[in-house]
C-alpha cells in the first residue's frame, strides 16, 4: 500500500445506480480506484462502461449511490450541492471533450469565470487569466470569442480555465476527442507539461494508445466494473 | 456578465418587454402631465383665481354662466347684504344672459357677460385674467361698444366670417361696435363670450335687479371657508331655506379645484389600472423569456457549475439578468413617458395659452427604473430557481 499522504483521490467501492422507474440501471458497480498526487491516471473503457460517470463522481459533479469518495482525505460523498460546487471550483479543473467554453465570453473572461465564483478580486482575476493565456500560447487571442478560435485553441483556453484556481487535480474527459491528431498532440503535450510540473491529471478516454502513451496508471473499465489496472514505470 | 447575456438576446426577448414599456410610459407620462392636465381642466372651467367665492342660485355649477332655469334668482339686495359681511371685501354682480347675436347675416345665440363700471370692472378683468389680443378693454363710457372672445376673431362661432376690431355686431337687434378681441383662454365659455357694460346689458336684456351670479372677494385668503359659511347662513336666512335644502350654491375655488382633482384622479386611477395590467403582462413575458433562456442555456449552467458556481450564484446571475431585462423596459418607458410629458405639456400650453412648467421629475424616473428592475427580478425568481437547481451532469450532457 502506498503512502497515505500521497493519496489524493480514493474511490471506495462506489456504485451509481440510476432509477428509471421500473428498471434500475447500474452505471458503476462497486468500483474502487486510487489517484496519487502527481500521477497521470487514465480511465479507459468502451462507451457505456461507466467511465464518464466515474469521472463525474471523481470530479464531485455527481455523488455515488453507494460507497465513499475521499478527496485529499476528506469524504465528499455527502456534501451539499453548494459545498461540492465550492470544492470543485477550488480543487478540480475540468477539461471537456467539447471544450465547453461559454460562447458569450471572451477567452480571457472564460478563464476568469472560475475565479469569479471563488470571489477573487477582478484585478487578480485579470492578472491570472493573462498569465495562463501566456502559458498556453494564446495571449494574442485573449479577447477573441470561442467561435473565433479553432478547436485546438479552444481546448487550450479550456486547459487555462481548468488551471485558474490552481486545482489539485485536472479532470480531462476525452480532451482530444473533437480534435484532429496533430492538434490533439499539442493539447496532450500541454497536459504532459502540467503533469511534469506536478499536477495530478485524470483523463477519461476510449483511445488505448493515448492512455498507454501518457498515463502512469490506466484503469480499464467494462460494464461499470474494474477490468484491470496497468501501470507504467516512471521514466 | 448578466449584461453580456442580454446583449445577445433576440427580438423575442425585447418584444416581451412591451408590457413594462407601456406600463412605465403610462405612469411617467401621466405624472409628468399631471400639472398640465390640471391647468387645462381648470381653465376649461374658467377657474383662474383662487380668491373668489362664487354665489349662484339653483343647481351646482362652477364659475360659469348660470343655467337659464334658475328657480329663484339672486338680487341686487343679496349682493349688498353679502358685501356687508365682515369677511367680505367686495361682492360683484355678474350677469351672463344668453342673447341673440347677429353678424354677416348669420344669427347665433351666445352668452353676453356684464362688465361692471369703475373699479369693479377692473376687478373682473383681473380675477379672470382677461386681456385683449387686439383693440382695448371696455371703459365706463363704452355704451355702444363690446369686446368679443377669441373665437369670434378665429371665426369659430358660426358667422362664417372673422370678426375684426371696428366691425358692427347686432345683439338683440341692436348695433354694437367691436372695440376689442380677447386673448385666447382655452375655455369654451370665455372664448365664445361677448362682454358689454353692465348698464347697456341690463337695458338690452331687461333683467332688472336680478343677478346671475355674485363674485365675492374675501378680505383675506385665510377667511375663505369662514366667508363661505357666512354667505350660506345669510342666504339661508334671506331665502328662508333649511340647511341641506339650499336652492343656491356657494363655491370656493378650492371646491371647484377639488372637483377638477376628482376628475383627474379618475383619469389617474384609470391609467394606473392600465399600467398595472401592462406591467403584469410584461412581468409574465419576462418570466416566459427567462424560462426559455434557462432551457437554452442549460449547458452553460452546467459549465458554470462544473467550474465552481454555487446554486446561489447561478440563481443571482439569472435574477440580475431578469432584473436588467425589466430595467431596460423601464428605461425605454421612462424615455417615452418623459417625452410624452414634455410634448403633452407643450400642447396643453399652446391649447389654453397656459404656462405650465415642463420639468423632468428625476425622483419619478428613479422610482420607475427601480420599480421595473424589481419587477423584472421578481418575474425572474422562478426561472432563476430552475436554473440554480439544474443537475450539472445532466446539464452538461445537453
Amino acid at each position: 500500500m502506498a503512502d497515505k499522504k500521497k493519496e489524493l483521490i480514493v474511490l471506495e467501492n462506489i456504485s451509481k445506480i440510476y432509477d428509471m422507474g421500473e428498471t434500475k440501471v447500474v452505471a458503476v458497480d462497486g468500483l474502487s480506484l486510487k489517484v496519487n498526487k502527481g500521477q497521470f491516471v487514465a480511465i479507459m473503457g468502451p462507451s457505456g462502461s461507466g467511465k464518464s460517470t466515474s469521472m463525474n463522481m471523481v470530479g464531485s459533479l455527481d455523488v455515488p449511490t453507494k460507497g465513499r469518495i475521499l478527496l485529499g482525505g476528506k469524504d465528499i460523498s455527502h456534501l451539499s450541492e453548494s459545498e461540492l460546487a465550492q470544492l470543485r471550483g477550488k480543487k478540480i479543473g475540468f477539461i471537456f471533450q467539447s471544450f465547453n467554453l461559454i460562447p458569450n465570453l471572451t477567452a480571457k473572461e472564460n478563464i476568469m469565470l472560475p475565479m469569479m465564483f471563488q470571489g477573487i478580486s477582478a484585478e487578480k482575476r485579470i492578472a491570472r487569466a493573462e498569465e495562463l493565456l501566456e502559458m498556453v500560447d494564446l495571449k494574442d487571442r485573449m479577447d477573441h470569442y470561442p467561435n473565433q478560435l479553432s478547436g485546438g485553441q479552444q481546448q487550450r483556453v479550456a486547459i487555462a480555465r481548468s488551471l485558474s484556481n490552481d486545482p489539485d487535480v485536472i479532470l480531462a474527459d476525452e480532451p482530444t476527442g473533437n480534435l484532429d491528431t496533430k492538434t490533439g498532440e499539442i493539447v496532450m503535450s500541454f497536459l504532459d507539461k502540467l503533469n511534469k510540473q506536478g499536477k495530478t491529471i485524470v483523463m477519461v478516454t476510449h483511445d488505448p494508445d493515448l492512455a498507454k502513451e501518457h498515463a502512469d496508471v490506466v484503469y480499464w473499465l467494462r460494464d461499470g466494473k474494474l477490468e484491470k489496472v496497468t501501470k507504467k514505470r516512471r521514466k | 456578465m448578466a449584461f453580456r447575456n442580454l446583449k445577445k438576446r433576440g427580438l423575442r426577448s425585447w418584444l416581451t418587454l412591451l408590457g413594462i414599456v407601456i406600463g412605465v410610459t403610462a405612469v411617467v407620462s401621466l405624472i409628468s402631465l399631471g400639472t398640465g392636465l390640471q391647468i387645462a381642466i381648470t381653465s376649461q372651467f374658467g377657474i383662474s383665481s383662487t380668491e373668489v367665492i362664487t354665489v349662484q342660485a339653483g343647481g351646482i355649477n362652477f364659475a360659469g354662466p348660470p343655467g337659464s332655469a334658475v328657480s329663484k334668482p339672486l338680487t341686487i339686495d343679496d349682493v349688498k347684504a353679502i358685501e356687508r359681511l365682515g369677511t367680505v371685501k367686495r361682492a360683484i354682480r355678474r350677469n351672463i344672459p344668453t342673447g341673440k347675436i347677429e353678424f354677416n347675416n348669420k344669427v347665433i345665440f351666445g352668452f353676453v357677460a356684464n362688465i361692471p363700471p369703475g373699479e369693479e370692472g377692473e376687478i373682473v378683468y383681473d380675477i379672470f385674467q382677461l386681456k385683449t389680443l387686439k383693440g382695448r378693454l371696455l371703459g365706463d363710457r363704452d355704451k355702444k361698444n363690446i369686446v368679443v372672445g377669441y373665437n369670434f376673431y378665429a371665426n369659430k362661432v358660426g358667422f362664417d366670417k372673422k370678426v375684426e376690431v371696428g366691425d358692427k355686431i347686432l345683439i338683440q337687434d341692436k348695433n354694437f361696435k367691436v372695440i376689442g378681441i380677447m386673448k385666447k383662454k382655452g375655455s369654451f365659455i370665455f372664448d365664445n363670450i361677448v362682454f358689454m357694460n353692465s348698464e347697456s346689458l341690463e337695458e338690452l336684456m331687461g333683467y332688472g335687479d336680478e343677478v346671475g351670479l355674485i363674485a365675492v372677494i374675501v378680505k383675506d385668503k385665510s377667511l375663505m371657508e369662514k366667508a363661505k359659511k357666512e354667505i350660506e347662513d345669510l342666504l339661508r336666512k334671506r331665502r328662508k331655506v333649511k340647511k341641506g335644502e339650499e336652492d343656491f350654491e356657494v363655491s370656493t375655488p378650492e371646491a371647484a379645484l377639488d372637483t377638477v382633482n376628482d376628475i383627474l384622479r379618475g383619469v389617474q386611477i384609470f391609467v394606473a389600472i392600465i399600467a398595472f395590467i401592462s406591467v403584469f403582462v410584461g412581468a409574465i413575458g419576462i418570466t416566459n423569456t427567462m424560462t426559455a433562456s434557462v432551457l437554452e442555456r442549460k449547458k452553460e449552467i452546467g459549465i458554470m457549475k462544473a467550474v465552481g458556481a454555487k446554486n446561489s450564484q447561478i440563481f443571482s446571475q439569472f435574477l440580475i439578468e431578469s432584473g436588467f431585462l425589466g430595467l431596460v423596459g423601464g428605461i425605454i418607458g421612462a424615455i417615452f413617458g418623459t417625452l410624452i410629458g414634455i410634448f403633452g405639456t407643450h400642447a396643453i400650453n399652446n391649447l389654453v395659452g397656459a404656462t405650465a412648467n415642463i420639468e423632468i421629475n428625476f425622483a419619478l424616473i428613479f422610482a420607475a427604473l427601480t420599480g421595473s428592475f424589481l419587477i423584472g427580478a421578481v418575474a425572474g425568481i422562478i426561472p432563476a430557481m430552475n436554473a440554480a437547481k439544474q443537475n450539472p451532469v445532466e446539464a452538461l450532457r445537453e
